[in-house]
């Protein structure tokens, strides 16, 4: 008998059906992945299978656990959560207690779930995920992502489930520690023998961890069986197109060769200041250390690195969003140090944020959005803004019709799309990307990389990517510069960079890759 | 405006105000008698054929007493939400989108002069110009800047993060663009909300300051000065205490449950629906 059966799972929202005749088992002890982007239900399907549904939603189809259907009411389910099933999510700031300490957390998530057999005790929780006693004592706050992550799972463990549900565990981690969290994972669960629900947009991280898998595509199952089978050989044209995009591969363009240095970083330092006046001033934060890095005409040039350590900063510096605490940068022969960028001169750098959805005034029509960086050239007439801002989104592939509406009509891909069209319509020479793909689905990452390679060869711009994806970094970047701690630590091709790394970082950063699919 | 009225306490507190707003209004044009005519003969009149709701101790008709002071206490209260949204708005903003010493300021501002009560100010305009219903405008006005000045510099603050601001500044917009163009939008909803709490507190602050003789001065009239002329004759006539004072506690319920409602109907983390679990 299986341990987790589902069979013909429906979750609705009125009439529309948000996960449609989901059926699937899990063994005991087995590692099962489910693989969906955003809206496929994929976290609908395990908020059913822990009774955590939200209101207004309506479950069809049976689960069954053991083969005993689940309860229906919420103080049996309660019961059964935490001591049968345990969850991990995917943003631990959000999921833990802001005003409690760990200790205290996985100390009332065991007195919840007394144990039958094993005692457990907080202590040992902690050193079974790999955290020191002295984090039990701190709050959330006080931790980094990727010991929250930890202790949510301490958490999870304490009710010794036999099944962990890990919705999307990594994908609010940096690289390094994604894949410190996901040992992790498979090895408790190796030593439990406790069976694993791994939900990801993430082709590699469930190839790493789970035995088999099920693709999901609009509330339906597209595919499923092992990993290895369904990875190498996809049967269905959606799974194809999930293995084809989790392999970045870029057009062979023609592309100008790289010209003389267009920007120049010379040790540019930034330090915040931190609470205190005068004497009882605690030592500023210095968030970029003396960093001077160069930049060649239709160049791209990749910053990678952990989170935290600057790269984001850095880039706030250059487009002149933050000042500089000390050093300068010369763009084309101007000097400046950060917000005192000349008016002129702004229209000639301009940057992509990372996340689609913030980057856009709810507000105002895409047009506007669209047309706001264009007074930043004061000679521009009013007749040929409406050329520009068409020449702008066609360059990216929408079409012309798409300015009158409003951001929320679009969706992640189609966002990042127009955010480019917003950074290249002022026709920039450098244009900054902080992270430009992480915050997309699998499948748009790949046709938004090779927008920007196409982009890149036809207007001759230079790129500044800033990134902690070393896949994505290796199919773009000319040249690669490792940062930490807000120093530059190394730096050359991808190619060359990535096959012998020289500094800890960069070899900690290579061996945290996930191995390719298929 | 379907989703509006799907909240059931917005539509009974919306039409609630705008029953008693729309009883002030046809005052300016008509009422049954004329409220500045003394009539000594036919005072404390019960409620008859032509005076629906009976006469005061001066004879005058209570309907159009309630009218006229219905419409003072309204338009008090609405010209001091507009004092306090015209001068606190773009002061939070100017907080928010400065920061630094600008936004010290403005906060340090705010605490001043929530430090005075309307009934303070009211005291002192009224030491220095004598009373009136201009004076309580000004004094609950006053009194309605800090609370919009912090509403409006909490609401932009938490956009101010947001990465499209940031876009618009690359895009070379100064911080006084930013906080018209970006902010002052996405904190539209807010403000509204809070305006309409702001006219519930106005229009009990009209009526405290008229029942203490700062306020509206006969032969004018408000709900306040109703109440202030009854209560010497309580105990015989406890009619023309009541009806003045239910008429506030209806106005001001109305606005409440209206602003309630409209907090909910805007708010979208407090909106139903499937859109933000589908991740």
């Amino acid at each position: 008998m299986s341990l987790l059966e589902l069979s013909g799972l429906s979750v609705h929202f009125g009439t529309m059906a948000a996960v449609a005749d989901v059926s699937l088992t899990l063994q005991r002890g087995e590692r099962f992945g489910i693989i969906g982007e955003s809206g496929s239900g994929k976290t609908l399907t395990a908020l059913a299978i822990s009774g955590l549904l939200p209101e207004g939603a309506e479950m069809g189809g049976s689960i069954a656990l053991d083969g005993v259907p689940l309860p229906r009411s919420e103080r049996e389910m309660a019961r059964l959560r935490g001591k049968r099933i345990g969850m991990v999510f995917q943003e631990p700031m959000t999921a833990l207690n802001p005003l409690m300490r760990v200790n205290a957390q996985i100390a009332e998530a065991i007195a919840l779930n007394p144990g039958e057999m094993v005692n457990v005790d907080v202590a040992q929780l902690l050193a079974e995920v790999g955290l020191e006693p002295r984090h039990g004592e701190r709050f959330a706050h006080q931790l980094s992502g990727g010991q929250r992550q930890r202790a949510m799972i301490a958490m999870a463990l304490a009710g010794q489930p036999d099944i962990l549900i890990a919705d999307e565990p990594t994908s609010a981690l940096d690289m390094i520690t994604q894949r410190m969290v996901l040992d992790l994972i498979a090895e408790i669960c190796e030593r439990r023998h406790m069976a694993l629900l791994f939900i990801s947009h993430d082709l590699k991280a469930v190839a790493a961890l789970c035995s088999r898998v099920a693709v999901l595509h609009e509330g339906r199952v597209v595919e499923s069986g092992p990993v290895a089978e369904v990875f190498s050989r996809p049967r269905e044209s959606y799974t194809q197109l999930l293995v084809a995009a989790s392999r970045f591969v870029m057009p062979t363009l023609v592309r100008q060769p790289i010209g003389d240095a267009l920007l120049n970083l010379d040790k540019v330092t930034r330090d915040y200041r931190r609470g205190g006046v005068l004497i009882w001033a605690r030592e500023p934060v210095r968030a970029v250390d003396a960093v001077s890095l160069q930049i060649g005409r239709g160049e791209c040039l990749a910053l990678v690195g952990p989170s935290g350590c600057g790269k984001t900063t850095l880039a706030k510096i250059i487009v002149g969003l933050d000042t500089a605490s000390s050093g300068q940068i010369t763009l084309s022969g101007q000097r400046y140090h950060g917000a005192d960028l000349p008016q002129r001169l702004r229209r000639d750098v301009t940057l992509v944020f990372q996340d689609p959805f913030g980057s856009f005034d709810p507000r105002l029509t895409i047009g506007r959005s669209l047309a706001e960086p264009l007074r930043l050239e004061p000679d521009l007439r009013r007749e040929t803004v409406p050329a520009r801002l068409v020449e702008a989104i066609e360059a990216v592939g929408l079409e012309a019709g798409m300015l009158e509406r409003y951001p929320h009509e679009f969706s992640g891909g189609q966002r990042q799309r127009l955010a480019i069209a917003r950074a290249l319509v002022t026709r920039p020479k450098l244009v900054v990307l902080d992270e430009p793909v992480s915050a997309l689905d699998m499948s748009v990452r790949g046709d938004v990389l090779s927008l920007l390679a196409r982009l890149q060869a036809e207007f001759g711009l230079t790129y500044l990517i800033i990134s902690h994806d070393l896949d994505m970094v290796t199919a773009m970047a000319d040249r690669v510069l490792v940062m930490e701690a807000g120093q530059i630590v190394e730096e050359g091709a991808p190619a060359q960079i990535f096959a012998k790394p020289q500094h800890r970082l960069t070899r900690d950063l290579v061996a945290a890759r996930l191995p390719e699919v298929g | 405006m379907r989703r509006l009225l799907a909240h059931p306490s917005l539509a009974i507190g919306l039409s609630a105000t705008l029953l008693f707003a729309l009883l002030g209004l046809v005052s300016l044009v008509w009422t049954p008698f004329p409220i500045a005519d003394i009539d000594i003969g036919r005072r404390f009149l019960g409620v008859t054929a032509s005076h629906w709701l009976g006469t005061d101790n001066l004879g005058r008709d209570m309907v159009s007493l309630l009218m006229a002071g219905t419409l003072t206490s309204f338009l008090v209260a609405a010209l001091a939400v507009g004092i306090g949204a015209g001068i606190g708005v773009p002061l939070g903003l100017l907080a928010a989108a400065w920061g630094g010493p600008v936004e010290w300021l403005v906060l340090r501002f705010s605490d001043f002069i929530f430090a005075f009560p309307a009934v303070i100010v009211a005291i002192l305009i009224t030491t220095l110009v004598g009373p009136g219903a201009i004076n309580a405008i000004i004094a609950i006005g006053i009194f309605n800047i800090p609370v919009f000045a912090r509403v409006a510099r909490g609401g932009a603050l938490s956009i101010a993060t947001l990465d499209f601001v940031a876009a618009g500044r690359l895009a070379g917009l100064g911080n006084t663009r930013i906080a018209y163009r970006h902010l002052l939008p996405n904190i539209m909803s807010l403000l509204i909300v809070q305006g309409t709490i702001q006219m519930s507190l106005g229009i009990l602050a009209e009526a405290g300051l008229s029942y203490i003789g700062l306020g509206t001065q006969p032969p004018e009239t408000s709900l306040g000065l109703m109440l202030r002329d009854a209560q010497g004759v309580f105990l015989i006539h406890p009619w023309l205490t009541l009806l003045p004072g239910i008429a506030i506690v209806l106005i001001v319920i109305g606005l409440n449950i209206a602003g309630d409602g409209l907090r909910d109907a805007i708010d979208p983390r407090l909106r139903q629906g499937p859109t933000n679990v589908l991740a």
